[in-house]
């Protein structure tokens, strides 16, 4: 894993490689060993590596035989040996051993097209000199994040928008509807970014430039069979299949020139991620949290794992204060608002991992999307079942089975949970059904927003979620539509981005992710969705492809989403005192996102330790992350991308201890 | 402060966070206009049991007794003359 960024086309020499270079120093974080620039008179690509497949020759940018195409790249080619085989007997000649060698070779063979003989997670910058042509290029699912931006009569792009800013004159501003669309969906739609005017080059997405037009597709797409086209076979064989497919995808995952360990939080996906790495015969060297709140903690299921296999362990411990603590950092390297603290965790785990001598783990993210696994594909199926008989007593009754690790559902009175989750029960056709009720809890934060910010709000987050629809949802299953909505909005928007690669890389970790493996995708999208849910049991075609591998505590036990401290990580002991400043009053009012009376009312209900319920937890979250965001990037932009020693030492002398300056030494951010 | 007063104060402070009384009229649905929901009604029911010292029973969480200023207000009056 590494860092990427550059432009095109060149203004002047001199100054843009020392533009270039400012770019690529902001994203030291994810690629620490090495970094490499190359300006010429059309393009610059600059590149941060982290060493991972062949350490010693895989300097980049690098170019092809007479170095006309070159390339950066942040990912990994999973079967760049495979690939690199059939090009040499295709005529190419190789310099190095490195995957990224693979993409230039693979780019003049194929063309366009070349993506699609990739198995892997990446983000690719190309430059084809001959033809003038610049290509980006985003892995399928979106692992690896790719941004871009027009500013100037030229097109910028770089891994992370921090290394866009430095081409930057003035600050940049939220964008309102990214922030309407993440207190909806958890995250932007489609291209949109948080900042104003940088685009996100969406997941399997392509962009050309070339004669000064920037013209852009998608190279993949997540696809579901139609019912009647399903795969046919005996649940043992699909199962089997299921199983040969994520061992194969274990198999190319476990490439690498450094040691790889693993995740392993005791749920279902680490577990059987290990088990297969197990029957690898790959090092188990694993790595686990564990929460002060009791009912966040999986440590028993961890421990039993552990034993069964074997591993070297080590475990990480979070107190709610770490979670307080670590917030703003999390939030300086996710670049967007969030609405849970769950990132930070993740985010402590990869330090853990770095700690330990580590830098490439394998996940088990991804598995509940593609095999069916979320509580909200339960709720869609079970809502869905009520839906054709709204005036049924009965059937309303089984939502109480849907969360029986929730204190709450189990004590409350029926009515209530049936008014929940009742919300759009006339809808069920719709393909964000299933979301509906996710939907109602997360705009409570909404409720908050500034009154100017909602006049300025000219699309509703519906409107965003229609457009990247594909033609012709409606013909596939129900369960089906909800995996592609929840792949689109969450998977790639907020779990893969602000809960993986960002808290991944913010410590120099590359996550790999076998569950994401495309083909086992295009697998699993065509298995009948009953094989995924059946009844309400989640991945039943996991379970029963690796029941005989596990033991049967983890294959049976009840599904526990993971969960961090969320209100509690602020309020338990010492306040830090950046949530004090960040909910002042003077402070909201100057940012301008919020509401400044009410938000005032939230920090004092979650204070008192009264805030209840996700509706409060998230919309404080949200704010909170919210306001740091504007304060890391908009209020500390000089700071950050443009200052100098020189005027960092004036502005200080000249302000005093000023909020800024408070802010300088409370959220230092850089570590 | 009558019993609907300080419901509807609490309900004002902690579920619209506002002070502004036209926010919400006495018997507006909590339900219908989302201002409640499921994990909301515990935080009214330990209101109702810390303020007017009295105990809701399980059976008597509906929205009959729960669902707005006015029908908190009832409920409260019955739970307190038994």
């Amino acid at each position: 894993m590494c860092g990427l960024a550059g432009f095109c086309p060149i203004n002047n020499p001199q100054e843009d490689a020392e533009l270039l270079r400012r770019m690529v120093a902001r994203l030291a974080h994810r690629g620490p060993d090495e970094a490499g620039h190359h300006v010429d008179a059309q393009v610059a690509l600059g590149h941060a590596r982290l060493s991972i497949i062949d350490v010693a020759g895989g300097r980049q940018p690098i170019a092809n035989e007479d170095g006309c195409i070159r390339v950066v790249f942040n990912g990994e080619i999973f079967n760049y040996v495979e690939l690199r085989e059939a090009l040499r007997a295709a005529g190419h000649r190789f310099a190095t051993d490195s995957d990224t060698e693979v993409i230039v070779h693979a780019y003049e063979q194929w063309g366009d097209d070349f993506p699609r003989r990739l198995n892997g997670q990446f983000a690719i910058a190309l430059w084809d000199a001959p033809r003038r042509r610049l290509l980006l290029v985003r892995d399928r699912p979106g692992i690896h994040p790719l941004f871009w931006t027009w500013r100037d009569g030229r097109l910028l792009f770089a891994s992370e928008v921090k290394a866009l800013l430095p081409a930057f004159d003035t600050a940049p501003a939220l964008d309102l509807t990214a922030l309407d669309q993440i207190f909806t969906f958890w995250a932007p739609l489609g291209e949109r970014s948080v900042f104003e005017g940088v685009q996100a080059l969406p997941p399997g997405g392509m962009l050309v430039f070339e004669h000064g037009r920037i013209t852009q597709r998608r190279w993949w797409e997540w696809t579901f069979a139609e019912p009647g086209e399903y795969l046919q076979g005996s649940e043992a064989d699909l199962a089997a299949e299921l199983r040969q497919r994520l061992t194969e995808a274990t198999r190319l995952r476990l490439r690498a020139d450094v040691p790889v360990g693993a995740y392993l939080s005791g749920g279902l996906d680490s577990s059987v991620l290990t088990a297969l790495m197990h029957d690898l015969d790959a090092d188990l060297r694993t790595f686990s949290i564990g929460f002060e709140e009791k009912a966040l903690d999986e440590g028993d299921y961890q421990r039993l794992m552990i034993e069964h296999l074997g591993a070297r362990h080590s475990f990480l411990h979070i107190d709610n204060a770490d979670v307080g603590e670590a917030f703003p950092r999390a939030i300086w390297h996710g670049e967007q608002p969030i609405l849970r603290t769950a990132p930070v965790p993740m985010m402590l785990l990869s330090g853990l991992v770095r700690d330990n001598g580590y830098k490439v783990v394998l996940t088990g993210e991804g598995s509940d999307e593609v095999l069916g696994g979320y509580d909200l594909f339960k709720e869609g199926k079970l809502r869905r079942f009520w839906a054709r008989q709204p005036d049924s007593g009965w059937r309303p009754r089984l939502l109480q089975r849907l969360y029986p690790y929730l204190d709450l559902t189990q004590r409350q009175g029926q009515a209530y949970l049936q008014a929940f989750f009742g919300q759009g029960l006339d809808q069920a056709d719709a393909p964000w059904f299933a979301h509906i009720p996710r939907m109602a809890t997360t705009a409570h934060a909404k409720h908050f927003l500034a009154e100017d910010v909602r006049r300025r709000l000219r699309e509703t987050a519906l409107d965003g979620l229609q457009a990247i629809l594909p033609a012709g949802i409606e013909r596939w299953d129900p369960f089906n539509r909800t995996q592609y909505v929840e792949a689109r909005t969450l998977m790639s928007g907020y779990l893969l981005s602000s809960q993986g690669d960002r808290m991944l890389m913010a410590n120099s970790v590359e996550g790999r992710f076998p569950f994401l493996d495309h083909e086992v995708i295009e697998f699993a999208g065509r298995l009948d969705p009953r094989l995924k849910m059946k009844v309400l049991n989640e991945k039943y075609l996991l379970k029963q492809a690796l029941r005989d591998a596990l033991p049967a505590p983890i294959v049976d036990r009840f599904k526990q989403p993971y969960r961090a401290p969320d209100i509690p990580a602020f309020f338990g002991g010492r306040t830090p005192d950046y949530v004090e400043a960040m909910f002042d009053e003077g402070t909201l009012r100057d940012y301008g996102y919020f509401d400044p009376a009410r938000a005032r009312r939230l920090l004092e209900k979650a204070r008192r330790g009264r805030a209840s319920g996700y509706k409060d937890n998230m919309a404080f979250i949200g704010i909170l992350s919210t306001q740091l965001w504007h304060h890391h990037f908009v209020e500390r932009f000089r700071d950050h991308f443009h200052a100098t020693p020189e005027t960092r030492r004036k502005e200080k002398d000249e302000r005093g201890r000023t909020r800024q300056e408070f802010h300088t030494r409370e959220l230092s951010v850089h570590g | 402060m009558n019993v609907e007063e300080r419901v509807k104060s609490f309900i004002l402070e902690n579920f619209l966070f506002t002070d502004d009384p036209t926010a919400l009229g006495e018997e507006d649905s909590f339900l219908d206009k989302g201002i409640i929901d499921s994990t909301g009604v515990m935080e009214v029911i330990l209101f109702l049991e810390e303020e007017f010292d009295i105990k809701v029973m399980d059976d008597e969480i509906v929205p009959e007794n729960l669902d707005s200023v006015r029908n908190i207000g009832k409920f409260v009056a019955s739970k307190t003359a038994a």
